[in-house]
């Protein structure tokens, strides 16, 4: 049917098409024209509107069935534990106690030590090659090893933290006089530093670039440095790009699961610095899953899984807030 | 205005999907636990092809002696190492033929299966325990007093006056002690728990054993690699892990005290030993602090795990049959692929229990064998 009733189907409707547009903007009056459309094309549109709004519905009707099913399986563990879960600061499968506090300790704080190493290297990054080599063979190279940092396994990092990181920790605890154990919450934040400055640094970079040059030129004209640019345009201008950046770097070091298990030394004992073994919610789901005999034991593990979805549906949740204040500054 | 009303509509029908979608698979996974799902062991419906899972542990040697048996009889057994856990709870919602584990069922797992399951031995492994004392030696000793002491955080320092007693001659150091232990849930846990409770009544009554425990003290790495890494890394370091892993990375490890007073150097004739002795009729035992004069103490047993009557969810006489002849050629002739992957083959009274426990096995009440 479609085939038959129309040959060509490109030039001429276009060209009808830019025919109608150019004589509605020349007589300008918009509402009291109807436009004739053929059926076909009131047919596309509905089935094209219909399957995103069906696509947009199905991401929706994911995340609330995450929700839900992690909900519905932790059910034993809420009824039994309550909100001791929470705060508990033992996690005993043998006796049955489950407390997620030394993993949620654990979780924030490898996160946010991670956040606060990467920063000064993401928006370094972001300022140079937004700013300063926007163009050019380095540029372009540094940007794709930047982008590469974003694609290596973390089981690679895992890796490499271990053999390599873990000596140079050790060393420097030695030299400080606190246990050596090289492994712990330090290392694993700076693997987690490392893996998430592409995201803040390339976010930030699009932002940076993004500053409309007649901005910069005023400030330039004004008798401003390259610093002082930076800091009274450039950075006021894209802050909630460079902050919404940070944030999707935060969210990544939350769940990173396989680098932070093989450095940070899984241990339920609740650190007393941040040279101590620790252990975090994603690790410790990945650890123990597999041979989580008991109902109360796998249930308690998908409690964990579902305090961590809420911890990051929070932090993310303060972060729009905080963006929100940013740009209405 | 409209659209903001539209979103709302948008959100109200995600979430009535959502919840509808969460409502009817939080059912089927409840029935299916409950009554045992009808459509099981559909996933191969040949009866040329059995299906099994569970523990890692065993796994090398099942790929070995399931590719031999291939050979001989054109069956095909494909095995997923997904844990003991996971092998446990496929065997319960009846998706696999046998599973695997490196611990007999906990009294929950065995009532969740509703019906009577049968445990094979198939091998016996060793846990050893590794030590990272780049000037010594010597192979150390240790009983276990002091395994216990270490591993409760009471013998913090190499040099311990204890440790120095029953290795005299050997220059300890006064390097401070790191525990290295598995952060999975894992079957060699077990053994080395139930071997420390055995042994130590503090450990029984502050610890446990388990597949994961609350460790007192001490680093947390994931598999065997995981410890052998932190063990090999960190000077000092002291950890539990399969013979076969140590064997194959030489790794230094430590002459246990038995019961009998022996030291003994653990290996696959000291742990096949530890297997021959007085066992139970269904074979449900831990090997830990072993009675054997010979016998390395801290091993276990890995079973094989099927339902003792075979007539379940229409499977047929012939793929029940076909299961059965497995696992006996599994437990005579299979054997003699367990040396070389350092396993430890049955002892003659392993083998003996398992013949017995195997020739249990019913078809709608008829044996199998």
């Amino acid at each position: 049917m479609l085939k038959s009733s129309v040959t060509k189907p490109g030039d001429s409707r276009s060209n009808a098409l830019l025919r109608e547009i150019s004589s509605i903007t020349h007589m300008n009056v918009w509402k009291n024209i109807k436009i004739k459309r053929s059926f076909h094309q009131i047919r596309m549109e509905k089935v094209f509107r219909t399957s995103l709004v069906l696509i947009a519905l199905s991401i929706l009707a994911l995340v609330i069935g995450f929700l839900f099913t992690l909900i519905v399986q932790s059910m034993p563990s809420i009824k039994a534990l309550g909100f001791g879960f929470l705060f508990g600061k033992t996690w005993d499968p043998v006796a049955n106690v489950y407390g997620t506090y030394p993993f949620l300790l654990g979780t924030l704080l490898t996160s946010f030590l991670a956040l606060i190493i990467s920063i000064p290297f993401s928006f370094s990054i972001a300022i140079f090659l937004g700013e300063y080599y926007p163009r050019g063979w380095f540029s372009e190279f540094l940007k794709n090893s930047m982008d590469l940092i974003a694609a290596v396994p973390s089981v690679i990092y895992g890796f490499w933290g271990l053999f390599v990181l873990v000596p140079i920790v050790r060393a420097l605890e030695i030299k400080l006089g606190v246990t050596p154990y090289g492994i712990g919450i330090f290392t694993s934040a700076l693997i987690l530093a490392i893996m998430i400055i592409p995201y803040a640094a390339s976010l930030g970079r699009e932002m940076i670039r993004m500053v409309p040059s007649s901005l910069k030129e005023a400030a330039y004209s004004l008798g401003a440095t390259r610093f002082e640019v930076i800091r009274t345009v450039i950075i006021p201008y894209s802050k909630s790009g460079l902050f919404a950046g940070v944030l999707l770097s935060l969210g990544r070091a939350l769940g990173e699961t396989m680098a932070v298990t093989m450095v940070i030394g899984n241990t339920s004992i609740i650190p007393k610095s941040i040279f101590d073994p620790g252990n975090t919610m994603a690790s410790v789901i990945a650890n123990e899953f597999t041979e989580a005999a008991s109902t109360l034991y796998l249930s308690s593990l998908i409690e964990l899984g579902l305090v961590l979805f809420l911890v990051t549906v929070i932090i993310n949740l303060i972060g729009k807030r905080l963006i929100k204040r940013f740009t209405t500054d | 205005m409209k659209i903001k009303l539209n979103i709302k509509k948008i959100l109200l029908a995600a979430s009535v999907l959502a919840i509808a979608g969460g409502i009817t698979t939080g059912c089927g996974n409840n029935s299916s636990s409950k009554t045992g799902s009808d459509s099981t062991a559909t996933a191969s419906s040949d009866d040329k092809t059995l299906l099994g899972a569970g523990s890692t542990f065993v796994y090398p040697l099942f790929s070995k002696q399931f590719s031999e048996y291939n050979k001989l009889t054109g069956l095909k057994i494909n095995y997923q190492s997904i844990g003991s856990g996971g092998g446990i709870l496929q065997l319960t919602n009846k998706t696999v033929d046998f599973g695997d584990s490196d611990a007999p069922l906990t009294e929950e797992q065995a009532q969740k299966m509703g019906a009577p399951v049968l445990h094979i031995p198939m091998c016996s492994g060793a846990v050893v325990i590794s030590y990272n004392l780049a000037d010594v030696k010597d192979t150390l000793k240790l009983n276990p007093e002091i395994l216990a002491d270490i591993f409760l955080g009471k013998i913090t320092k190499w040099n311990d006056a204890k440790i120095a007693a029953i290795n005299s001659g050997v220059k300890l150091p006064s390097t401070s002690i790191v525990i290295a232990h598995r952060s999975d849930g894992s079957g060699t846990t077990n053994i080395f728990t139930d071997y420390l409770s055995k042994i130590s009544d503090e450990w029984k009554t502050k610890v446990g054993k388990g597949t994961a425990v609350n460790w007192p003290l001490g680093i947390g790495g994931k598999g065997n690699e995981g410890v052998a890494g932190l063990v090999k890394q960190t000077p000092g370091g002291i950890g539990y892990i399969e013979l076969a892993y140590a064997v194959q990375n030489k790794m230094s490890y430590a002459k246990i005290q038995n019961k009998s007073g022996n030291f003994i150097t653990p290996d696959i004739a000291s742990t096949s030993a530890a297997g021959n002795v007085q066992l139970p009729a269904d074979s449900k035992i831990f090997l830990g602090n072993t009675d054997a004069a010979g016998g390395y103490p801290i091993s276990g047993f890995t079973w094989a795990l099927i339902y003792k009557d075979q007539n379940y969810s229409n499977r047929s006489e012939a793929r029940a049959q076909n299961l059965a002849k497995l696992l006996w050629w599994n437990i005579h002739e299979g054997q003699q692929y367990c040396e070389g992957l350092h396993y430890a083959p049955l002892s003659p009274a392993a083998v003996s229990v398992a013949e017995a426990i195997l020739k249990s096995a019913t078809f709608g009440g008829k044996p199998l064998l």
